[in-house]
C-alpha cells in the first residue's frame, strides 16, 4: 500500500479515485474473491434472482412456458386477492395473531428479566434459567405435537378442568393457543438480552440508589429501566418489523380443518395456493403484497422511533 | 474488587427490605415460580404418560399403579427405521449445514469488519435489503427447482447458509479485538490470510461457537425447506418424520399396524406421539446445559451491534 501511494497518481479527481480503488482491490484481491465472494454469490443467486422472479406475480404464470412466455396480465393477481371477501379475512387473522402476539409476548421476557435480577443467589438463578431457556430447543413440530396433545379431549388440560372440549378444533381458541405456547417456548430465551443488558447496569449506581433508601420501584425507574432502555426499543422495531412475518412453521402446524377460521394466516394461504394449488402467479401476488406491507411498517415504525429517540434508530 | 462489591449486597437479604418492597418481591418470586413450574409440568406429565398402557391412558389418564406401566411405545419407536432415517438425515443435514454457514458468514465478516475496506458500503447495502425484502416461495421454489436442485441436499445446504444477522454479529466481534493485534502481525509480514485464520479467528472461538449452535439447532429444528424441496421418504429429515406422526397423525405403517381393531391402533398412535416426543427432543435437551456458557457471549454480542 505504501509503494502505490508514492507513485504518482494519474490524473487529479474521479480518475484519482478510480485509480485508487484499482490499486486497493489488486493489492487486496483475497478480500474480494475469497472472504467476500462466496457469501455475495450466494446472496446474488438465492436472494437476488428470486426478487427477479417477483414477475411472475405479474403474468399467468405456465410452467413450461416460463416466465416471459408467459400472458402478462398486469394487477389482475392483486385485483382477484384484493377483492375477494378472504382477503380481509387472512390480513385480519395475521395481524390479530402477530399484533395480540406482539402486546402479551414482548413484555413477557421483559418481566422475566426484571425478575431474575431480583434474585441474589446466582446458583438459584443459573438453575432457574437453565429451565427457563430449555423450551427453546424444543422444536416448532415437537412444541405443536406437545400443545395438541394436552389439549387433545383427554389430555392433561382436560383431565385437570374435568372436561372433554377439543380445543384444537375450536376457532376461538387458536389466537390464545398461538400466543400461549409461544410465551411457553420463547420468553426464556427472549430474557437472555434483557439480562445481560440489566448486568452492565452501573452497581455503584445502584447501592447508590440503595443507600439513599430507594425502594425497589424507584430502582427501577432510576437505575434498571435506563440500562434497558436502548434493548428494548431496538427489539421492538424489530418486532414491529416482523409483523407480517409472522411464522409460518407454527401456524401451519396448529391448523385444523376446523379452526382455519382464525388460524389462516396469508403466508400458510401463499404457501397452499403455490405449492399445493399450483397457482404460481397469484400465491406469489399474495406474498409480495405481504413483503410491501412489512417494508412500510418496518420503515414507518423506525422513523417513529427515531423522532422520539433524538435521531436514534437502528 | 469483585468480591467486595458483593458483600454489602449479602448483608442486604430480604429481611432489609422495606414492607411495601418485601410484598413485591414476594409477588415476583411467586410470578417467576409459576412461569418454571408451567414450563416443568407439561414435560413431566409428557414423560409419565409415555409410559402407561394406551387404554389406560386413554381412560384415565396418568396412575401410579404399576402394573399399568409398560415401555412398548418406545420399543415401537424405537424400532422404526423411519424415525432413524430421520435422525441420521437431520444429523447429516445440520452438521453439514452448520460448517457451509459458519465458513461463508466468518470470512464475509473479515472484509466488513475493516475500516479500509473498499466497496463496504455497496456490501452493506447488498446485503442488508435482503433482511427486509426477498422474492418470496414462489420465485424461490421455481429457482430450486430451474437449478436441478429440487429432492437434493443443496436445496436444504444452500439457499440459507448465508446469514447477515450472524455476519454482523461476527463483524462486531472482529472489530471488538484490539488493533494492536493487527498491526504487530502486519509488522512481522504476515499476510491478510495468515492474520485472519492464525491470529483473528482463535480469538473468536467464542462467537464461532455461538454461531455454530445457532445455526445448527435452526437446521435440526426446521421442517418447512425440507417439507417443500424434498419429496423421497429416504431424504427426509426428522422433523418430517415427526409432522407426520404428531401433526397429521399418521403413525409410521410398522408401528400399529400389527392392531386389530381401529380403535387400539388410535389409542396406540396416540401413545406413541408421547414417546416420540421424548426420544425425538432428547439429544438436544441433553447437550443444551453444555453449551448454555456460550449464550451470553453471543447475545451480548448481538446487543452491543444494536
Amino acid at each position: 500500500m505504501n509503494k502505490a501511494s508514492v507513485k504518482p497518481a494519474p490524473k487529479a479527481g474521479f480518475n484519482r479515485t478510480l485509480h485508487n480503488t484499482w490499486v486497493y482491490v489488486r493489492q487486496h484481491w483475497q478480500l474480494y474473491v475469497l472472504f467476500m465472494l462466496p457469501a455475495f454469490a450466494l446472496t446474488v443467486i438465492f436472494r437476488y434472482i428470486p426478487m427477479g422472479g417477483i414477475a411472475i406475480a405479474f403474468t399467468d404464470y405456465n410452467p413450461i412456458r416460463g416466465i416471459f412466455a408467459s400472458d402478462w396480465v398486469g394487477f389482475r393477481h392483486f385485483q382477484r386477492f384484493l377483492s375477494s371477501p378472504d382477503f380481509l379475512k387472512y390480513l385480519v387473522n395475521t395481524l390479530k395473531l402477530s399484533v395480540y402476539g406482539l402486546l402479551w409476548g414482548f413484555p413477557a421476557p421483559i418481566l422475566l428479566a426484571f425478575l431474575l435480577n431480583r434474585i441474589l443467589s446466582q446458583k438459584t438463578k443459573q438453575n432457574i434459567q437453565l429451565v427457563l431457556y430449555m423450551p427453546n430447543f424444543i422444536s416448532v413440530i415437537v412444541l405443536c405435537g406437545i400443545v395438541r396433545i394436552l389439549l387433545s379431549p383427554t389430555g392433561m388440560i382436560n383431565s385437570l378442568l374435568g372436561t372433554r372440549t377439543n380445543f384444537m378444533t375450536m376457532p376461538s381458541a387458536f389466537r390464545t393457543i398461538y400466543i400461549a405456547s409461544g410465551i411457553w417456548q420463547g420468553a426464556g430465551w427472549a430474557s437472555i438480552i434483557y439480562t445481560a443488558a440489566l448486568s452492565n447496569a452501573s452497581k455503584d449506581q445502584k447501592e447508590a440508589a440503595i443507600i439513599d433508601g430507594a425502594n425497589i420501584v424507584q430502582q427501577i425507574i432510576a437505575v434498571e429501566w435506563p440500562a434497558i432502555k436502548d434493548t428494548v426499543l431496538i427489539q421492538f422495531i424489530m418486532s414491529v418489523g416482523n409483523i407480517m412475518s409472522v411464522g409460518f412453521e407454527k401456524a401451519y402446524a396448529l391448523q385444523t380443518d376446523l379452526n382455519l377460521g382464525t388460524s389462516e394466516i396469508i403466508s400458510t394461504y401463499v404457501y397452499k395456493k403455490g405449492l399445493l394449488d399450483g397457482d404460481y402467479g397469484f400465491s406469489t401476488a399474495v406474498g409480495l403484497f405481504n413483503t410491501v406491507i412489512n417494508v412500510v411498517l418496518l420503515v414507518s415504525m423506525n422513523a417513529i422511533v427515531k423522532k422520539m429517540n433524538e435521531g436514534k434508530g437502528i | 474488587m469483585q468480591a467486595t462489591a458483593v458483600q454489602p449486597k449479602k448483608r442486604s437479604e430480604f429481611s432489609k427490605n422495606t414492607p411495601g418492597d418485601k410484598i413485591l418481591l414476594i409477588i415476583g418470586y411467586v410470578i417467576l415460580g409459576l412461569f418454571v413450574v408451567a414450563i416443568i409440568l407439561p414435560v413431566v406429565y409428557i414423560i409419565l404418560a409415555s409410559f402407561i398402557d394406551p387404554i389406560t391412558l386413554q381412560n384415565t389418564g396418568l396412575t401410579f399403579d404399576f402394573s399399568k406401566w409398560t415401555t412398548m411405545a418406545y420399543q415401537r419407536v424405537l424400532s422404526n427405521s423411519q424415525i432413524w432415517t430421520g435422525f441420521g438425515n437431520a444429523l447429516l443435514y445440520s452438521v453439514l449445514f452448520t460448517i457451509v454457514s459458519v465458513v461463508v458468514t466468518l470470512l464475509a465478516a473479515y472484509p466488513m469488519s475493516r475500516a479500509d475496506f473498499k466497496g463496504k458500503a455497496f456490501f452493506n447495502t447488498i446485503f442488508v435489503i435482503t433482511m427486509f425484502f426477498g422474492g418470496g416461495l414462489i420465485p424461490t421454489y421455481l429457482l430450486i427447482s430451474d437449478l436441478g436442485m429440487l429432492d437434493t441436499i443443496w436445496a436444504i445446504l444452500l439457499p440459507g447458509a448465508f446469514s447477515v444477522w450472524n455476519m454482523i454479529i461476527a463483524r462486531t466481534y472482529y472489530m471488538g479485538i484490539p488493533k494492536d493485534l493487527q498491526e504487530a502481525a502486519e509488522i512481522d509480514g504476515a499476510s491478510e490470510m495468515v492474520y485472519f485464520f492464525q491470529i483473528l479467528l482463535p480469538v473468536c472461538s467464542p462467537i464461532i461457537a455461538t454461531i455454530a449452535m445457532w445455526q445448527f439447532v435452526g437446521m435440526w429444528n426446521s421442517y418447512f425447506d425440507a417439507m417443500v424441496y424434498l419429496n423421497s421418504a429416504s431424504k427426509q429429515p426428522l422433523q418430517l418424520v415427526l409432522r407426520s406422526i404428531l401433526i397429521q397423525n399418521q403413525p409410521e405403517p410398522g408401528m400399529v399396524s400389527d392392531m386389530q381393531s381401529t380403535a387400539e391402533r388410535a389409542q396406540l398412535a396416540e401413545l406413541l406421539k408421547y414417546a416420540t416426543i421424548i426420544i425425538s427432543s432428547l439429544p438436544l435437551l441433553i447437550m443444551y446445559p453444555f453449551f448454555q456458557k456460550y449464550f451470553d457471549n453471543g447475545i451480548m454480542a448481538g446487543a452491543v451491534k444494536g
